[in-house]
């Protein structure tokens, strides 16, 4: 008789916790560090729009529009509301560039994960690092633009603190959304969906340039459901110095639609990727 | 089998369905250490899902598996951790440059830099890559990207090799380069796992083999003891005239231990060709050409897995 083989001499740490998980998946990061340090300019490119969107619309609309009277009862620039917003769309744009348009590529021409998959890594690690670097990505922008924010004197709260760690907390919402979406997308057609239908019209209509209450009662309804609007309404809120009851609830929201969207994404990537 | 020689993959009953399809039909192999284990069929024959079970990429539907002593269905990171794979099409990082490939890969394994730099060049060194490091892996030849894959998956300095059709696709030069480099890796100590279609590639490889087809394994065997158990020594081969084939089968018959009647041919398997020449000449039948040669293991193959195409 022969023996089946010994078990592993060393056997490597079987640790299957969310923290290993999580300490693994940066290797995804790595990786993506290392095609981007040829490549740059592509993510640098991504922090003018809104910067754009801030001069022309911020400013030059601005010049038409005077200021805009908040909850409390205070008046802010027209600037200083729209910032904010515009932040809460960088923060989105930088995620889900990534989480879309890059793992899509990678899910359904390159083949790069069935070579990852073939390591110690498993779904779990690729959805989480695949995160994690859109989420570094959006941070930049994040960074950048609350940078430019302070410079012109839109941030008129010593909230600014909690600015950043919540425009983090957005751009990983955005960025599990993003990677739970592309599971489903099989063709570069199907990304005019999500694109000119969700994410277009979210940001020009969910609060980001003028409060969702011109709308009627039922509009203002579905608005609410949207995240962006919730990401808008909270980082708004940081920026000129409210946090109550509603941004609360603003924040309950953006974790709850996170978890659920790492969820289906996690879920999806198994059934696209494991045969 | 020498004592204490130990089982390296073991699958009893192994079965893969996709959704209501049998790919892998309740198999039995046994892979031991050292060895190259080849397996050989047509397309469609169930080789590569049999390979992704191994490899932890893809769940067993049913039977048990156990690969270096660990169940993959509850122990893939830390089977794959002692893995090589190399898949049936290449899925190299078009993203990387060939160094980078190898080195980003052992990054996944968790393999310090200060040991995958050096192992790295190493590795491009014995798969003659050396002078391609710093290039984009698109535009490397088929054999190139191929050797490129052998040595992503050597960088982890595995127990077992995976090879899902190692050299298909390539040029008589790429696949006899890549035949030798494997013969080192193999005399160095290495386990392979070959799957193929190409006759002399299993012969050249592998120690033992089994040959699948549907879904079933159906013989398995040295490349030697195969041709001994499904074909004769040797095989007689004979172009008649036209105006001769009517009837042939019954002026053949007793002259070889089995005769196949081919389009173009006759096969006649024989322990002695030559003597089965000679009787053709003394019963008087005309022959355009006739070839006495030694059977091969494509013989074998043939017998069990038929003469029709599978695409
Ligand atoms: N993901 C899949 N879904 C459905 N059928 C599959 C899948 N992968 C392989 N098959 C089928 O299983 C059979 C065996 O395929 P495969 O293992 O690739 O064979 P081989 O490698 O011997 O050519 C084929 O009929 C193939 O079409
Ligand atoms: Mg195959």
């Amino acid at each position: 008789m022969t023996a089946i083989a010994r078990r592993a001499a060393a056997p490597p740490p079987a640790s299957t916790g969310i923290v290993a998980s999580l300490l693994r998946s940066r290797r995804l990061v790595q990786r993506n560090l290392l095609v981007y340090k040829r490549g740059w300019m592509v993510i640098f490119s991504g922090f003018f729009e809104p910067l754009f969107y801030l001069l022309g619309i911020g400013y030059g609309l601005g010049t038409l529009v005077g200021g805009v009277e908040l909850a409390d009862g205070r008046t802010v620039s027209y600037a200083a509301f729209v910032a904010p917003a515009l932040l809460a769309t960088a923060s989105m744009n930088g995620a889900i560039a990534e989480s879309i348009f890059n793992v899509f590529f990678k899910l359904n021409f390159s083949r790069t994960y069935d070579a990852i998959l073939a390591t110690p890594l498993g779904i779990r690690e690729i959805a989480i690092g695949e995160m994690l670097w859109s989420l570094f990505r959006g941070t930049l922008y994040v960074f950048a633009f609350v940078l430019v924010m302070i410079g012109m004197g839109l941030v008129i709260s010593p909230m600014l603190f909690f600015v950043i760690p919540v425009s983090i907390l957005i751009g990983a919402a955005f960025s599990a959304a993003g990677l739970a979406t592309t599971a489903y997308l099989r063709t570069v057609q199907d990304f005019d969906l999500p694109m000119g239908v969700v994410v277009m019209p979210m940001f020009l209509f969910s609060g980001t340039f003028f409060p969702i209450s011109v709308y009627p009662q039922v509009i203002q309804l579905f608005m609410e459901l949207t995240p962006l609007f919730h990401a808008v309404g909270l980082l708004r809120g940081l920026a000129v110095g409210i946090f109550g009851l509603h941004e609360l609830w603003d924040l309950a929201y953006m974790v709850v639609f996170a978890s659920i969207a790492l969820w289906i994404a996690l879920n999806r990537l198994e059934q696209r990727l494991i045969k | 089998m020498p004592p204490g020689e130990e089982i390296l993959v073991h699958a009893r009953d192994l079965t893969k369905r996709f959704s209501g399809f049998t790919a892998v039909d309740r198999v039995n192999f046994d892979v031991r250490t050292g060895e190259a284990f080849g397996f050989l069929g047509p397309n469609g024959a169930g080789k590569t899902s049999t390979m992704k079970m191994i490899a932890c990429s893809s769940p067993v539907t049913d039977g048990d598996l156990s690969v270096i002593g660990m169940d993959p269905r509850t122990q893939a990171a830390q089977i794959k951790a002692r893995l090589g794979v190399v898949p049936q099409t290449d899925n190299l990082d078009a993203e990387l440059t060939v160094l980078e490939n190898l080195l980003m890969y052992a990054r996944y394994f968790d393999i310090p830099m200060s040991v995958a730099r050096p192992r790295a060049a190493d590795l491009l060194a014995f798969m003659q890559l050396s002078e391609r490091a710093k290039d984009q892996v698109e535009p490397l030849s088929g054999g190139m990207k191929r050797r490129l894959t052998i040595a992503r998956a050597l960088i982890n300095e595995p127990e077992l090799l995976i090879l899902d059709e190692p050299t298909t696709g390539l040029d008589p030069q790429a696949r006899h380069l890549l035949w030798e480099r494997l013969y080192r890796l193999k005399q160095r100590g290495a386990t392979l796992i070959i799957t193929t279609h190409y006759m002399d590639e299993a012969e050249q490889l592998c120690d033992r083999l089994v040959v699948m087809d549907k879904a079933k394994i159906v013989a398995e065997g040295s490349p030697r003891e195969l041709i001994e158990r499904y074909s004769t020594r040797e095989v007689l081969e004979l172009r008649v005239p036209e105006a001769v084939r009517a009837g042939l089968m019954e002026r053949l018959d007793g002259l070889a231990e089995r005769i196949e009647e081919l389009p173009d041919r006759y096969l006649l398997y024989a322990a002695d060709g030559e003597q089965a020449l000679e009787q053709v000449h003394a019963r008087e039948i005309p022959t355009e050409s006739a070839l006495v040669r030694r059977a091969t293991l494509e013989d074998v193959f043939l017998r069990l897995t038929g003469r029709s195409l599978v695409e």
